[in-house]
């Protein structure tokens, strides 16, 4: 009986003292090594990446650079398991991430190293989402907005030749292609209880002039044009306008309506137009026109970042070398070059010859529409927020709440997420 | 006394290294999520890391949000376990027949539960599509419903087709497990009775039933705590939504623990869990031991 | 047995018809989804026709030898399920197995406390030990192992198995070994010799639970593996998946390569499940 004691007792010592030696291991002399978490399938391929990676080693011999790459869905819980021990040094993150991992200690303060950098040149959208406090988190790097797809065919049959600049165009334009039989819901959203749905409602309020955090900081969802963005999208599917589903849709799925000349208009980001014009999944025969989102009164167009910039973990060992390679990847030649899987986020570069033939039709959308980047709410708190909102804004869409009441509840738990300390 | 002293080393002996093997990894997690429920942890806080005692459990006790993640929780629990133990019954009894053909169906109702969980709730969201969902095309071919619909957007049927998906996964084991039990009864039994005249129906009742119990009670609290644990189908077809219809209890604890950053919400939200999940368990226990002295 | 009423036997073969579509149903169509065109699935109804079918995803998993493809990933991910797999359902049922014995026969202090702490760690969801177990694994060098995933998943794959199988166990009669300690068994061999073949149904199907609990977890291996030497299938399932898009031709023809090494397992093992005592045991 006692033996056993002594036994269990023996086995939890053992276990602590290997635990116990593990740690305080003298760092290996030798290369640096830095660890970098990219994820899979974003823009640049993962040979790109590979690439990349391989000419900053020939010029930094003393360096080597471990990759891993995972799905989209594991960025957030590999940074989070691993950043306090600098298991990764270099992550790619996602732009809502910056405000929430500064708070929270996670990712280091670049701001003394963006100084170097020649920041003028990179789109205002960008930078912001890097930035919490006045300090930078990251580097930009990836680049992405959502643009507004549309079906020529199904515009001209309507007898409208250009696209529409703002959202009443969009509707009565919607409606005269719904009048005319040429398509059932000519609209489609990605407005799936998920991110995406954020992403939609960001781009409308910012062009129905609304903001969700006010400008002291403190959250105003209940302000009129978050109201305005909000009531367009429930009329617009109370109109049989946009298609029901959407609320069940994602991104690809908008893709997936649109390319089988299911929808004439569909909100998405950059990948839409190569997708919507390869012949083995588009049934549209390559229709697809591109242009910046619609405003309104006020505000000539808005649309949302989708970029996802390069940080450095608070734990890593080797934050300087960490850094030379960020600044190596994300450096002008490199996004020149590989401007045709990934658009730049310098801004000269949009003027560049070689860049504009990768892609005319979108180089001149995207020289456009990034000037309007709006970013999602920046605070520490935005997870939380955005799983409300998720929830509130679909509520309303599905009929449930009135919009009035929807941002209201929405506003009634931003103040209590705020007041956290 | 001797007998016993040995008994017990020998019963050392043998169930030490899984004791090892368990207590080893899980003991020290166990108490560390603990303590972060008496924490501070969220990580944006500037008051990260103070003990804060009970007012983490005092807080998820008094929101919203917990008591209707339990009641998503329990329905889910309830409808499909009673799903799967009674189609699993029925079916072990199918399978534990002898007619052509049953080979082949013992061979293929395992099929549902070695598709991973992560495949099966993207082969459900598929059928579920409301745009190209393949249960759309059938039953608009049964002249069931006019034109396509979106399922997975009425918070209250995307949470019944959930339960169904996972349903359909898991049903074969309660049907495996009731197939082993039954494979092992006492054939001598059944024949006095059918000898005594009893018919099909009446031998069900007063011989299978009874002696199935106790395998129906595994069956019952295995499901029971799967399905309260269950994460991995509600991310694939539903995320949560639709306006938070399938937002479950673990699916709570992960938005907490991995997009909040608040690991002290979710060791919290865990461990509220493990009582309420205890507190069933030995419930049902209860209930087997009870129907036990009463078929002694 | 005495033949069967008509009706019941006519209910009986509608039953077994019913249960072959519903289990075939949903399969089929996966397989389907696998070798159809995108452009055939999304249109409606779905124009799926034997011409428009086609292997391709199934060679672009068996053939592709790119580092960097998903689908070369995926085989080696299937290596690691099946060697983690297969070392956690043998751990499983052998340490899980004695120990259940253990506690469905023996008589010792702390059996009551230790099961219901064995249950206890069943209960626990993973997100419990998830972050705490990080540090500790990081700490000792043992991400990205596989071993370090038998390790993990033995953890609570065997307190589930030891309570499954106690109650098995418990559920058959002692008179077995009474009989054969009377004739001179040790313990030991009549656990071996006399216990074991008797509870072999009990045994293999929670054999087939321990490994396809094993197979099917995704969540710690998400957290605990980063890259091809030890991640597993379902994460490479779900990195078919990009940031905004489910493809589901390629999860399904994952799925369908994924289900195969289980449902050989099953169809291997059923007949253990199935060959009950045919001499009959006696009912107490």
């Amino acid at each position: 009986m006692r033996t056993r004691w002594m036994l269990a007792a023996l086995a939890v010592l053992i276990a602590f003292t290997l635990m116990a030696g593990g740690c305080g291991k003298a760092a290996p002399k030798g290369p640096v090594e830095l660890n970098a978490l990219f994820m899979k399938q974003a823009g640049y391929s993962e040979d790109d990446i590979a690439s990349m990676t391989n000419d900053f080693v020939k010029a930094n011999p003393k360096v080597k650079v471990n990759l891993t790459f995972v799905a989209y869905e594991e960025l957030e819980p590999k940074i989070l398991a691993a950043y306090s021990t600098g298991g990764y040094d270099v992550v790619l993150g996602d732009c809502i991430w910056p405000p929430k991992f500064s708070k929270a200690g996670v990712v280091l303060d670049v701001s003394a190293r963006m100084a170097k950098v020649d920041t003028k040149d990179i789109f205002q959208g960008a930078l912001d989402s890097v930035s919490y406090g006045g300090k930078y988190y990251g580097m930009p790097w990836l680049n992405d907005c959502k643009y507004l797809f549309y079906n020529k065919a199904m515009l001209k049959k309507a007898g409208f030749n250009a696209p529409p600049a703002t959202w009443d165009e969009l509707a009565s334009m919607a409606k005269a292609i719904k009048a005319k039989g040429i398509v059932k819901y000519p609209i489609a959203w990605s407005w799936s209880q998920a991110e995406a749905l954020i992403c939609d409602y960001t781009a409308l309020s910012e062009s129905f002039g609304g903001r969700m955090i006010g400008s002291d900081g403190k959250p105003a969802i209940t302000a009129d044009g978050n109201l305005k963005a909000l009531d367009f999208m429930v009329k617009s599917v109370k109109e049989g306008i946009t298609n029901p589903k959407s609320t069940e849709m994602l991104e690809d799925d908008v893709l997936a309506t649109f390319v089988a000349g299911n929808a004439a208009f569909g909100l998405n980001w950059t990948y839409m137009y190569a997708g919507a014009k390869d012949p083995a999944k588009s049934k549209i025969g390559g229709d697809v026109g591109i242009a910046p989102i619609p405003g309104t009164a006020g505000v000539k167009s808005a649309t949302v970042n989708g970029g996802m910039p390069l940080m450095i973990t608070s734990g890593s060992k080797h934050p300087d070398e960490a850094w030379s390679y960020i600044l190596a990847i994300s450096s002008k030649d490199v996004q020149k070059r590989l401007a045709k899987n990934a658009l730049p986020i310098w801004k000269s570069l949009f003027d560049d010859a070689a860049v504009v033939a990768t892609s005319p039709e979108v180089v001149g959308a995207s020289k456009v529409q990034y000037a309007y980047i709006k970013n999602r709410p920046q605070v520490p708190y935005y997870g939380e927020l955005s799983a409300e909102l998720q929830k509130d804004i679909q509520s309303a869409v599905l009929g449930k709440v009135s919009p009035q009441a929807a941002l209201e509840t929405a506003q009634k738990k931003a103040l209590e997420f705020a007041a956290q300390k | 006394m001797p007998k016993r002293n040995t008994e017990g080393r020998f019963a050392l002996a043998i169930s030490s290294p899984a004791l090892l093997i368990v207590f080893g990894v899980v003991l020290f997690p166990l108490v560390a999520t603990l303590a972060y429920s008496f924490m501070n942890l969220r990580l944006t806080s500037a008051d990260r890391g103070s003990f804060v005692g009970l007012a983490n459990y005092a807080s998820v006790l008094g929101s919203e949000e917990f008591w209707a993640a339990l009641g998503r929780t329990a329905y889910f629990t309830a409808v499909s376990t009673a799903l799967e133990t009674v189609l699993g019954l029925f079916i072990a009894l199918l399978l534990n027949e002898d007619f052509h053909g049953v080979k082949l169906l013992r061979s293929i109702v395992i099929l549902p539960w070695a598709i991973p969980t992560i495949v099966n709730g993207s082969l459900w969201k598929w059928i579920y599509n409301g745009e190209y969902g393949i249960m759309n095309a059938i039953l608009l071919k049964l002249g069931l419903i006019a034109e396509y619909r979106s399922w997975l957007s009425d918070p209250l049927t995307a949470m019944n087709l959930v339960v169904i998906a996972d349903a359909w996964k898991m049903t074969p084991l309660a049907a495996i497990f009731f197939l082993a039990a039954l494979q092992s009864v006492n054939k001598a039994t059944y024949e006095a009775a059918m000898v005594d005249g009893a018919s099909a129906v009446r031998r069900f009742f007063l011989l299978t039933l009874p002696y199935l119990a106790p395998t129906a009670l595994v069956v019952i609290v295995m499901r029971t705590v799967e399905k309260f644990k269950a994460f991995d189908v509600f991310y694939m077809i539903t995320r949560g939504g639709p306006a938070n219809g399938t937002k479950v209890l673990m699916y709570e604890t992960y938005l907490r623990a991995f997009t909040n950053l608040d690991y002290s919400g979710a060791a919290t939200y865990a461990y509220l869990f493990v009582v309420i999940i205890a507190s069933l368990t030995a419930l049902y226990i209860k209930v087997l031991k009870r129907s036990e002295e009463l078929n002694a | 047995m005495p033949k069967r009423s008509g009706s019941l036997t006519v209910a009986r073969n509608l039953f077994a018809v019913a249960v072959a579509f519903g289990i075939l149903g949903p399969f089929a169509w996966m397989f389907v989804t696998s070798v159809s065109a995108q452009r055939d699935l999304t249109s409606v109804p779905p124009s799926v026709s034997l011409a428009g079918m086609s292997l391709d995803r199934y060679a672009r998993i068996l053939t592709s030898v790119s580092q960097s493809d998903i689908a070369y990933a995926f085989r080696v991910a299937m290596g690691n399920s099946i060697f983690v797999a297969v070392l956690v359902t043998v751990a499983a049922l052998v340490f899980g197995s004695l120990a259940a014995y253990a506690f469905a026969r023996l008589e010792f202090r702390g059996r009551e406390p230790l099961l219901l702490f064995m249950l206890f760690t069943y209960m626990a969801p993973p997100v419990i030990f998830v972050v705490p177990l990080y540090l500790v694994f990081q700490a000792l060098g043992m991400l990205n192992s596989r071993m370090a995933l038998v390790l993990l998943y033995s953890s609570f794959v065997i307190p589930f198995i030891v309570w499954v199988m106690r109650g098995f166990f418990s559920s058959i009669s002692r008179s077995y070994e009474d009989a054969a300690a009377m004739d001179g068994c040790t313990r030991l061999q009549a656990l071996l010799y006399v216990f074991a073949p008797m509870a072999r149904p009990g045994i293999v199907a929670t054999g087939i639970l321990a490994f396809l609990m094993a197979w099917d977890e995704f969540f710690m291996a998400l957290i605990f593996t980063s890259n091809l030497a030890a991640k597993t299938i379902p994460v490479a399932i779900a990195e078919f998946n990009g940031k905004f898009s489910i493809d589901y031709g390629m999860i399904s023809a994952g799925g369908v390569i994924a289900s195969l090494p289980p449902v050989v397992i099953a169809i291997v093992f059923q007949k253990y499940i199935v060959m009950g005592m045919t001499s009959g045991g006696v009912k107490e």
